[in-house]
């Protein structure tokens, strides 16, 4: 391409004239991520009170390894306890083994990206308003060229969806307290659980990376009837793609809460069946 | 009638410009081109303004009103606060001619440099081709762009980072996606959307989607799209090993 030349009056770090309230969203974003992440953080690190009869928080699970003496985590454990060769210097909690994959999913997603870049790092702080640095890389460059693994963490993302629908079956199978055995039942826990994995589902399968899995990369998807159908599913979903990556970061800390406060006897389950 | 305030920007003889202030009446269901060419009937008539259809079609009146890049003859006067004063300004990503009007000339050289049109041989001895409504209907969006080129002008890579020689823009991602996404079409152009057209440069901040004013989705519908297709072909290697097997 050729070197043109244009001249442009560059306008400084927030400079705009626009009147509306262009810093409100931004705002409201930074503020909406940094919760998540304070809370999600302070939660992975707890190691404790993140199961409930059969309830067990998406932030946990899967339960990897538990802690040793941690008997209600060592009942959702598929491995066991902690193994020796982790050394006891490092912190421990099974969701510091398990929440880098989600959290890195998001960080990865297109509509977090948009939203992050703006909020966190003002590239740029809002539409047609000035930014505060004059050099630019984009993703075309390292370091945001990594930002191009969003699909395998996305991968990850699909099996974490089979581990939370096995949770929600889980969830449905309440310990008789008289015979030992376990029963059938809902609770409005299996219920907040259920809703986090339909939540994150629709955030997950309509997904721009799985958009393109399922059809996109196809210019006659019609030819292909499976992935027809994929690409037509997944587009639906992602036409509502900011809304349910928001629902569902509501939703997977909403369900931590539950099963917590819970756990901690601030709340009762309530038990429809 | 009810009273409006608009500052409108002029150029200076030296290239520069300035805000200046006009007073004038707005009546109901006008929009910002009207009261332009009204200041410019009756108070500055020397006041450059490019426009044509006055239907939101034509994309000649692409302007910034109270900051944020709109059509003048879009923007109907009851949308804005009169109690402020009304900014009305050029593009600020292309170089400005006179008041309003700016060169977007960039746009058509651009345009040039990407692969055209390369559709396959025909399916029928008749020399048509056969298509299913749903892969049209994929690109038909596309083909709704005006070129009025408002997400060139909010794109902050062209517009605060200036990098008119290494990324050619929304717009042009749009008709790349419809040539690249076209069912007929037999070209490659995700080589040239990687190396030349700087497709990583956008950071997927959407204002391109959201100032346009035939609502196409820009940044879902073809950059994102076209950046998975270059994901697919340079930074994936299990599909790169896939393809050395289907291929």
């Amino acid at each position: 391409m050729d070197a043109i030349p244009v001249t442009i009056t560059r306008r400084g770090a927030g400079e705009t004239t626009r009147t509306d309230v262009w810093w409100g969203t931004p705002l409201a974003i930074f503020v909406g991520l940094s919760l998540f992440v304070a809370y999600s953080t302070w939660a992975a690190f707890q190691n404790a009170h993140y199961t409930y009869g059969p309830y067990l928080s998406p932030f946990y699970s899967p339960v990897i390894w538990a802690s040793p003496g941690d008997t209600a985590g060592l009942e959702h454990a598929w491995l066991g306890v902690k193994p020796d060769w982790i050394p006891a210097l490092l912190p421990f909690s099974p969701a510091l083994l398990i929440l880098p994959f989600p959290g890195l999913f998001r960080f990865t997603c297109y509509y977090y990206r948009g939203a992050y870049y703006k909020s966190f790092w003002a590239d740029p702080p809002a539409c047609a308003v000035g930014e505060p640095r004059n050099s630019y890389l984009g993703e075309q460059w390292f370091p945001l060229i990594l930002q191009n693994v969003h699909r395998y963490f996305m991968w990850i993302a699909v099996i974490f969806l089979f581990i939370l629908s096995y949770d929600v079956w889980l969830a449905v199978w309440f310990p008789n307290p008289a015979t030992g055995a376990t029963e059938f039942g809902v609770g409005l826990g299996t219920i907040i659980l259920t809703v986090n994995v339909v939540l994150l589902s629709s955030y997950t399968l309509g997904c721009h990376a799985m958009r393109h899995v399922a059809g996109g990369a196809h210019d006659e998807v019609s030819k292909h009837p499976f992935c027809d159908k994929a690409y037509a599913c997944s587009t639906a979903l992602n036409y509502k793609h900011q809304l349910f990556a928001w629902m569902s970061l509501i939703s997977v800390a909403f369900s931590d809460i539950y099963v917590r406060l819970c756990s901690m006897g601030i709340w009762s389950d309530v038990r429809f069946l | 009638m009810s009273a409006a305030t608009f500052k409108i920007w002029r150029t200076l003889p030296g290239g520069d410009g300035t805000f200046q202030t006009f007073h004038t009446e707005v009546a109901d269901g006008m929009v910002v081109l009207d009261v332009v060419h009204k200041v410019q009937a009756e108070q500055a008539p020397d006041l450059a303004v490019r426009w044509n259809c006055k239907a939101g079609k034509c994309g000649s009146c692409s302007a910034e009103i109270n900051g944020t890049p709109r059509l003048m003859c879009m923007t109907r006067m009851d949308e804005l606060n009169l109690w402020e004063p009304v900014t009305v300004e050029p593009m600020r990503a292309f170089p400005p001619i006179k008041d309003l009007v700016t060169d977007v000339s960039w746009n058509f050289r651009v345009k040039k440099g990407i692969t055209k049109f390369t559709p396959r041989t025909p399916d029928a001895p008749d020399g048509t081709w056969r298509m299913a409504q749903r892969d049209v209907d994929r690109v038909q969006e596309f083909r709704k762009c005006i070129e009025c080129f408002l997400c060139q002008d909010v794109c902050h890579v062209l517009r605060d980072h200036g990098k008119f020689d290494e990324f050619i823009g929304p717009r042009f991602f749009v008709y790349t996606a419809n040539l690249e996404m076209n069912p007929l079409d037999t070209a490659d152009r995700v080589p040239e959307l990687k190396h030349d057209k700087g497709i990583g440069y956008c950071n997927i901040t959407k204002c391109c989607t959201t100032v346009c004013p035939e609502h196409i989705h820009i940044t879902d519908n073809a950059i994102i799209p076209l950046k998975e297709r270059v994901v697919s072909r340079y930074y994936d290697p299990i599909t790169r090993l896939l393809r050395v097997f289907t291929s």
